[in-house]
């Protein structure tokens, strides 16, 4: 529909963000082989903790995707019911039809982006708490919908014994050898290279016009459409980004875990992948990162509380909610960036 | 079919007592409160523990269920909802806020009260035959008990001094302000009133349903569907809501296979908000 029509300037300059687009870059990629390398390092021996990071790293992957619907104005609770479709698409096809993980991988992603565009079609016209207790709804349907159908999903029971992924080969020449038995690292290291090409997929997008698109439909959707946006295109789009983060999340778990019950990802799921993004901090990128970072460190050192974990943990999530209500990274970044516009 | 709709009827009217709860608070405070279900959970625990631990009369109980869960609500207003919402840049912030309380409240029920399954004895004993359907007295005293609740619930709002001034917060704070309301005391009696209905719901619901600390995220989605049936912040429509939802989860019970039913009920909620966004009564609103 439109293709010439200038963005409206909704937050920063994006001329700003150009010009420092490298130092993050550089930045990005120093963490992230530290992250690689010094991880298994430290805790390599440890096979409980790297498995700790190998979660993190997944759960912040799916996080990704709620904070794209945040980027919309969106508050999506429906991440954990697609991340389930995921988990189930891997699950069927890697036990009834041998596929290769390697191929469910991204096609779990692609079936739960494309269930997300039916859905989110109609459900997206929907806003603020309204859109929330919608997808909330879609999360248990999900759920009811495997425990409904136990002839393709095993029902309660759960689709369980699913095999390591293989090996990945191309024209012969192995690319990534198949996973042993109790190896953690392999999970390890796929965990950490879909978190990494998320957050930089994220961050092209936030960094590019769609991003501003994206923030504009946040801020007003009346007023963005009256500059030729296709509202109803971007959100869709956005929406449908959201859910292939969600179901690619669930087929790793899937297979990390190597079974699915209709109870691996349910109402509360979703809640905890909001949360990472809160309290992140909704306005920065790497927000779901640092929030799941934060939340689940934080829940295993509580690990030794036992039976109290769950009340110490929901209480310091309220607790971070009340003392730093816009998030962990806007007291770091207190003076730095402009405030964004409230709501028009 | 009248077995169907008496199952119907006594749903239907605690639902609306639920659907109430969660309009009042959503209206005036403009939350959504995610811990309904959890305050419903606990208010029906109050009755347990005070009707058969205590071996007190179940109304005794039920009173102090509203008691209770109001005002835990109020504190909630007071101490968790005030300060977060003056300081947020989202509004995004207090539905975590309410959805954290949640959690924390379920965790922590778990610990108080254990994972057991709780009932009270019958509050009434004997079978009532009605058009050709049989109906246990217990449920037709939650019928009656309900629908007196529910009456003087509206007669408050509609015709005293603070249901009117609840319902002009609803419309315009400043406004409300401007005509010497007390908001702060007011908005902080409006959450108690929205939490103690929940209470009020899970007590009397204990006697017909057993209660467990698992309870409330499956009433939360039902107040949910209640209220996005019947439009959000409006007491009319959540009333109607109730009644549309536990028709179709009777009909639903009688006819389908369990977890399938709610399956259909949410297919149904999806469709019917394509045609209509705001609810059969409610109002556009963002």
């Amino acid at each position: 529909m439109q293709k010439t029509i200038s963005m409206p300037n909704v937050n920063l300059p994006q001329s700003v963000q150009r010009s420092s687009a490298l130092k993050p870059i550089g930045l990005g990629l120093l963490i992230a082989a530290a992250y690689f390398i010094a991880i298994p390092l430290v805790f390599g021996a440890n096979g409980y903790l790297l498995n700790v990071f190998t979660t993190m790293a997944a759960v912040s992957f799916i996080s990704f995707g709620v904070w794209l619907t945040f980027a919309i104005g969106r508050i999506n609770l429906a991440q954990a019911g697609f991340a389930l479709i995921g988990a189930y698409v891997t699950a069927i096809l890697v036990s009834r039809l041998g596929v290769s993980f390697w191929i469910c991988l991204p096609l779990s992603g692609a079936v739960a982006a494309l269930l997300g565009g039916l859905i989110g079609w109609p459900v997206l016209r929907l806003k603020g708490v309204y859109f929330a207790m919608i997808t909330l709804c879609i999360t248990e349907a999900c759920r009811l919908t495997a425990l409904s159908f136990p002839a393709l999903t095993r029902g309660a029971q759960g689709i369980v014994d699913l095999p390591l992924p293989g090996e990945l080969s191309l024209f012969g020449l192995t690319i990534i050898p198949a996973f042993e038995k109790g190896a953690r690292l392999p999970f390890f290291y796929l965990a950490g290279t879909l978190m990494l090409l998320g957050l930089g997929f994220m961050w092209l997008l936030d960094t590019s016009r769609v991003g501003a698109v994206f923030r504009s439909l946040r801020q007003n959707e009346d007023l963005a459409s009256s500059l030729g946006i296709n509202v109803a295109k971007y959100r869709v789009v956005a929406f449908m980004v959201s859910c292939f983060y969600a179901g690619v999340g669930g087929a790793f778990f899937a297979t990390l875990q190597q079974n699915v019950y209709p109870t691996t990802f349910q109402v509360l799921d979703s809640v905890y992948f909001m949360v990472y993004c809160f309290v992140g901090g909704l306005e920065f990128v790497i927000g779901p990162l640092v929030g799941a970072l934060v939340m689940m460190i934080s829940f295993e050192l509580l690990h030794e509380f036992q039976r109290y974990q769950t009340v110490i943990f929901s209480g310091l999530m309220i607790l971070c909610i009340l003392l730093m209500p816009n998030g962990i990274l806007s007291v770091v970044n207190r003076s730095g960036k402009p405030e964004e516009a409230t709501n028009a | 079919m009248t077995q169907v709709m008496l199952n119907a009827l006594v749903v239907g009217t605690t639902y609306a007592l639920i659907a109430l709860g969660i309009t009042i608070i959503f209206s005036i405070m403009k939350v959504v409160n995610f811990a309904h279900g959890q305050l419903y959970m606990i208010g029906g625990f109050v009755v347990y523990y005070f009707n058969v631990v205590f071996g007190l009369p179940f109304w005794f109980g039920l009173v102090m269920s509203f008691l209770i869960v109001g005002l835990l609500g109020v504190a909630m207003e007071l101490f968790l909802f005030r300060p977060v919402m003056l300081r947020v840049k989202r509004e995004e912030v207090t539905m975590l806020l309410a959805m954290g309380t949640a959690v924390f409240l379920e965790s922590l029920a778990l610990l108080v009260f254990g994972e057991k399954q709780r009932g009270v004895p019958p509050i009434a004993t004997g079978i009532v035959e009605l058009f050709g359907a049989r109906l246990p007295t217990g449920r037709i005293v939650v019928i009656v008990v309900a629908a007196m609740l529910i009456a003087a619930l509206m007669a408050f709002i509609g015709y005293t001094k603070t249901g009117r001034a609840l319902r002009a917060m609803a419309q315009d704070r400043e406004a409300t302000a401007l005509q010497g309301v007390n908001l702060k005391w007011l908005s902080a009696m409006g959450f108690g009133l929205g939490t103690g209905l929940a209470g009020l719901s899970g007590g009397l619901l204990v006697a017909i349903f057993a209660v467990h600390t698992g309870a409330g995220t499956a009433i939360s989605i039902k107040a949910f569907l209640m209220i996005m049936i019947g439009g959000a912040g409006v007491l009319s429509g959540a009333i109607l809501g109730g009644f549309v939802l536990g028709f179709l989860e009777s009909v639903g019970y009688a006819l389908l296979p369990g977890s399938l039913t709610f399956l259909i009920i949410f297919l149904i909620v999806i469709c019917f908000l394509i045609v209509r966004p705001n609810g059969i009564m409610g109002k556009p609103w963002g």
